[in-house]
């Protein structure tokens, strides 16, 4: 995974509540066997029309928004399904990172497996960032220190996930940090064994030996 | 030790601490379907992993699929390519697959309970938002995406970090009328699209626990569109008697000791929620959806929300450009709305349960004129019950389409969609934009509701019907 340490950018401002999943990548772009070239259809049906021209009005369809690589939303984004689809659109298109004052969980873990970056930070900071970002000024966001900056003085702090953030900041593929405890899960797969709860039905037929990792 | 649900599950899963709160919790069950799981084999196969327990992982296309006539096949390449893709790769990994022509065969969330696949204390996760609805059973059932199917193929675990406890507690009788859906829909009304989020919801009290396993799996299904993590109900004599039997449940003097060791699952009586909130079923009317999110519900005998009383102009604008997209006017009446399409089905409202409360509607009466209505069981298993008490006799002479198990209508990504422009009454789950097909505008309401629009040719309250 590509790690996130900091990173100043155009910041695109998208002042709507509930932005789900269905609106960053609509389902019938999902039927990909890969994860690459969801760029294009990243907010498709804000983006364009039925005719599959942009939409002028749309901020992603202007200048300097489209090499914007943060994005300033509202409440709840990226609610609804879990499609990871929503994160590798976003990455794809070029966003590296979110700030809005809440996320649907599923989306904001799934950011952090590609290396986008939720943040999330007050209503009100986040109401301002719009206004800045409407601006066209450049935004910084430090996950070292966990700070957004905008300008002088403008600054705001935040809480990242622990576990996430050193992932983030590292790059880090969490298959492998997980399997530096391939013997504490084989540990508790032994225990389990012989319990006929999970036995009975024979559907976790749980002979440690056999696990390859 | 007083201790939640929630809480007892996670205590008996955790398998090592990581960072901060974060820790490795064991996954006892894993569902993959079509759509989220492609990347994560792939990503298996290039890193050089395998399946760890492959015994534990079960795979079943559903939001692709064609709900007409199966033995044309797919049409749609991409669809084709994606189903074959998850055969291709449950063969190659050892991995159970419910194959498309096959009696198990259903969407995920219907045919994994349906085979007693899901149980009580499990936790069980799978590429796909609506795993909550496995949290009926007392399970803690969540969605992930992609990178996680990968990571739980390769690990049988997953990172997480403690969510909050929220506990619902529903009491009192519901009116007439008022079905799971309307439970839930008012629930969400109430909490907010996000208003869960970060939290385990545990639906509690008297009006839940008078719930069927369907019902109980309606109003989990929905806990995500309050943005809940997981949604929960402690397993009860009602759990027990649904799983016993079922394929994968444990049999004879097993299935005994199981229930008394899944009896002692419920919350204890002292344990503390991080929030609670208290709604009384009495005050409860049959619902419909207006917006583009489910918290967007109100009484059918309502009428549609004034932007001109939203004091935020930022709130105020998206409301205004969510009515635009919906085509609804301010104060206009739901039960003046007509509808094109009526779509009963999907993983909330797919069940027998569900089919034979819409058919009490559509009994001797028939579809609107220009109406498009459609009932799509949930599995097979489904399919074949409706069908063995003459539901789809019953449905196919009230001009409804009577169809094979799947998604269909609810995702937009196979055959069935509703056109641009389109009005649908849908039992289905989430009424975002263009969730139903590009420009598809969704209304969500129960079984009953999606039958008695069928017949009125606009949203109707079901309350002036007659059950048949």
């Amino acid at each position: 995974m590509r790690a996130f340490t900091t990173l100043t950018a155009v910041a695109a401002p998208l002042p709507l509540a509930n932005v789900d999943t269905d609106t960053i990548v609509p389902a019938r772009f999902m039927k990909t066997l890969t994860r690459s070239g969801l760029g294009a259809k990243l907010f498709h049906d804000l983006r364009y029309d039925a005719s599959g021209n942009e939409r002028p009005d749309f901020v992603l369809n202007r200048a300097p928004y489209r090499a914007a690589e943060i994005l300033v939303a509202y409440d709840n984004f990226g609610c609804g399904s879990s499609r990871e689809h929503a994160p590798w659109a976003l990455l794809d298109f070029g966003i590296r990172c979110v700030i809005a004052p809440s996320f649907g969980d599923i989306f904001a873990s799934n950011c952090s497996k590609n290396g986008v970056l939720p943040v999330a930070l007050p209503p009100a900071a986040c109401e301002r960032l719009v206004a800045i970002a409407a601006a066209g000024m450049h935004v910084t966001v430090d996950l070292e220190r966990e700070t957004v900056r905008a300008g002088k003085g403008v600054a705001w702090a935040f809480r990242a996930d622990p576990f996430r953030r050193t992932l983030l900041l590292r790059g880090d593929d969490d298959i492998d940090v997980t399997l530096q405890h391939r013997d504490a899960i084989a540990d508790y797969e032994r225990r389990r064994a012989g319990d006929e709860l999970y036995t009975c039905t024979g559907f976790v037929p749980v002979p440690p030996e056999a696990s390859s990792a | 030790m007083c201790r939640t649900l929630f809480q007892k599950i996670w205590d008996a899963h955790t398998v090592a601490p990581l960072a901060g709160d974060t820790l490795l919790l064991y996954v006892d069950r894993h569902y993959l379907t079509e759509i989220t799981s492609p990347q994560a084999f792939d990503g298996l196969r290039s890193a050089g992993r395998t399946v760890r327990q492959p015994a534990t992982t079960i795979a079943v296309a559903d939001h692709n699929v064609p709900t007409s006539d199966r033995r044309l096949g797919i049409s749609d390449p991409e669809s084709r390519a994606q189903v074959d893709a998850l055969e291709r790769n449950a063969h190659a990994f050892a991995i159970r697959y419910l194959a498309l022509e096959g009696a198990q065969h259903g969407i995920v969330h219907v045919a994994g309970p349906e085979q007693g696949l899901t149980l009580p204390g499990m936790t069980v996760v799978c590429g796909d938002s609506h795993t909550s609805t496995h949290g009926a059973f007392g399970a803690l059932a969540f969605g992930i995406g992609t990178s996680e199917v990968e990571h739980v193929l390769a690990t049988q675990t997953i990172a997480q970090r403690p969510a909050k406890t929220f506990r619902v507690t529903v009491d009192g009788t519901p009116p007439a009328g008022v079905e799971a859906k309307d439970i839930v829909l008012s629930i969400i009304r109430a909490v907010g699209a996000g208003g869960a989020n970060g939290h385990v919801i545990e639906f509690a009290g008297e009006t839940i626990r008078k719930l069927d396993m369907a019902g109980r799996m309606t109003v989990c299904n929905m806990s995500i569109e309050a943005g809940a993590r997981a949604g929960m109900i402690a397993p009860d004599d009602v759990t027990f008697a649904y799983l016993r039997g079922r394929p994968h449940a444990p049999r004879g003097a097993s299935f005994e000791r199981a229930v008394e060791r899944w009896r002692s699952l419920a919350s204890d009586r002292d344990a503390r929620f991080d929030r609670e909130l208290h709604l009384d079923a009495a005050t409860f009317a049959p619902m419909v959806t207006w917006g583009t999110s489910p918290e967007d519900a109100l009484p059918i005998d309502g009428v549609v929300p004034d932007p001109a009383s939203v004091s935020d102009p930022a709130l105020r604008a998206q409301l205004t450009a969510k009515l635009a997209y919906i085509g609804l006017t301010p104060g206009q009446r739901f039960t003046d709305v007509p509808i094109d399409v009526v779509f009963i089905g999907s993983c909330t409202n797919g069940r027998l349960e569900d089919l034979r409360a819409a058919a009490r509607i559509a009994r001797g009466r028939h579809v609107a004129p220009g109406v498009r209505a459609l009932v799509v069981p949930g599995s097979a298993a489904v399919k074949a019950a409706a069908e063995a008490e003459g539901l789809d006799a019953t449905f196919r002479a009230a001009g409804f389409e009577w169809r094979e198990a799947g998604c269909s209508m609810c995702v937009g990504m196979n055959p069935d969609r509703v056109e641009p422009g389109r009005r649908c009454a849908s039992t289905s789950n989430r009424n975002f934009q263009g969730r139903q097909g590009p420009g598809s505008r969704t209304h969500l309401l129960s079984p009953p509701m999606a039958a008695a629009a069928a017949i009125t040719g606009r949203l109707a309250d079901v309350r002036r019907f007659a059950m048949r």
